[in-house]
């Protein structure tokens, strides 16, 4: 059906370099996201950040759909599509083209693991998302569910609507619903990592074990990148759950 | 029995085998005279008894603001724009299209997925792909596509007042001044409406004939599709 249609035949064409982290919530992507940040711009290479669902124009249309309650498993995927294609016109390609090195936490793969989770066909989702650039790495935060609910489930137990999954009828209890939605996400992480070859790391490592190896695989793709005029950059980042 | 079928996989968690109604499509390009025609078959339809119902784009509750706001200051992207559009369409398949159908309504939509794929193709988009996004939209009864050329329309949108921005392409845009513009658009839509309509199988009527005449004709053809595809409610 999709054949020749779908993400991921194109491999990025841009001078720049685009690393992306996934993983459920509470896998610690977005702390070791942070700190590469830093390195990055310590060492003084034109990093650029972009976060998943951070559209001006779009978040006002998600926000309100989620607020209200009016996104469907359709519209859901459409409204992300919608944010995510007009971060890669704006912000990705063009920094891409720069020579910057992207950083982005959460990627397509996010909402191919969301989405079909929430029974959207997997082939759709993929070519829905064939617009997007393939990043020259990408990597899989792997932990034990029980870990990661733990590490969310302990210290923020107040769940929205759609994070917890509650759209789906799993269970009427949001820390319930939560658990076996995270649980679908994690299944279907599993296949796109085998399907897309990300690469996976060890996320009950030692946060600072688990960066010596980020920059480990990052570092062979450090050749040719824009310089920040800056110098060694202010940090911006903030770190924060999508 | 017939029973509504969708391009693709359908819509998620939505079954189509209780759909009774019918799905009756207007298509053509901007100004062509779509909403005189619409509203002629709606009230021809209700003195023959039919529940009609009646949608067009950007009159999603979920995407219509926004879609507004983002057309007011020209910065979205432009495929962020085809996928923002296809929210839309989806948020209306959902909420009134699908609704409508299930209580045997006569469901009449202002255009379909077809402008909408006609307007990203001239916009770049890769015909596959988009037509791919919208796979999950469901076959119609019926598409009714009122043709007109680029040239025969200008008078018609004139009358009407100055030439809009985003009718006119502008966006791209697509010559040296409005109406340069306009022609260009306009000629690009309506090719890949043609393209369209061998494709999907569209029913083609002159929208240059009199208007009594065309309205007559699509009236009557609507009224004659209409058997009943599964037992409908109770009326």
């Amino acid at each position: 059906m999709s054949l020749g249609h779908d993400y991921g035949r194109q491999p990025n064409p841009y001078p720049g370099k685009l690393v992306i982290v996934e993983g459920i919530d509470g896998s610690g992507k977005s702390t070791q996201l942070g700190l590469l940040a830093q390195w990055l711009r310590g060492e003084g290479h034109l990093v650029i950040f972009s976060e998943w669902n951070s559209s001006p124009i779009v978040r006002a249309t998600t926000s309100r759909g989620k607020r209200r309650q009016l996104l469907t498993p359709l519209t859901f995927s459409l409204i992300h599509a919608t944010d995510f294609s007009d971060r890669v016109e704006r912000d990705i390609v063009p920094a891409l083209k720069a020579g910057a090195i992207v950083l982005a936490d959460r990627y397509v793969y996010t909402a191919f693991a969301r989405d079909a989770a929430r029974g959207v066909d997997r082939d759709w989702v993929r070519s829905l998302y064939r617009f997007a650039v393939v990043p020259t790495l990408a990597v899989y935060y792997r932990v034990p569910l029980e870990v990661a609910l733990h590490r969310i489930l302990s210290g923020r137990p107040k769940l929205k609507w759609y994070e917890a999954g509650m759209d789906l009828g799993l269970s009427p209890d949001p820390m319930e619903s939560y658990r076996l939605f995270q649980a679908r996400i994690q299944q279907e992480y599993e296949r796109i990592v085998a399907e897309y070859g990300l690469a996976s790391m060890d996320a009950t490592q030692p946060v600072e074990i688990q960066q010596r190896a980020l920059r480990d695989l990052v570092r062979p793709h450090l050749t040719g990148i824009a310089r920040d005029p800056r110098g060694d950059a202010p940090e911006i980042h903030e770190g924060r759950r999508a | 029995m017939r029973q509504f079928e969708s391009y693709g996989q359908g819509v998620p968690g939505t079954s189509l085998d209780d759909l009774s109604g019918w799905l009756i499509v207007v298509e053509g390009t901007d100004g062509v005279g779509r909403t005189t025609h619409v509203n002629r078959l709606r009230k021809h339809l209700e003195r023959l008894g039919y529940a009609v119902a009646e949608t067009g784009f950007t009159r999603s509750d979920l995407a219509s603001r926004g879609i507004r706001r983002a057309k007011q200051g020209n910065t979205l992207g432009s495929n962020a724009f085809n996928l923002f559009y296809a929210t839309d369409f989806a948020d209306r398949l959902e909420q009134q299209i699908v609704p409508a159908l299930r209580s045997g309504f006569v469901m009449i939509t202002d255009r379909y997925i077809y402008s909408l794929i006609a307007r990203a193709i001239v916009r770049g988009a890769d015909p596959d792909w988009i037509k791919q996004v919208y796979s999950f939209a469901l076959k119609p009864d019926a598409v009714f596509y009122l043709r007109i050329t680029a040239d025969e329309l200008v008078p018609r949108v004139l009358a009407d007042g100055p030439f809009d921005y985003w009718e006119s392409g502008m966006d791209m845009p697509m010559g040296e001044d409005l109406y340069d513009s306009f022609i260009n658009y306009q000629s690009r839509i309506i090719h890949e409406l043609d393209g369209l309509a061998r494709d999907y199988g569209f029913h083609t009527l002159d929208a240059t004939r009199e208007v009594d005449d065309l309205g007559e004709e699509l009236c009557a053809r609507v009224a004659g599709l209409l058997t009943r595809k599964v037992a409908g409610p109770v009326a």
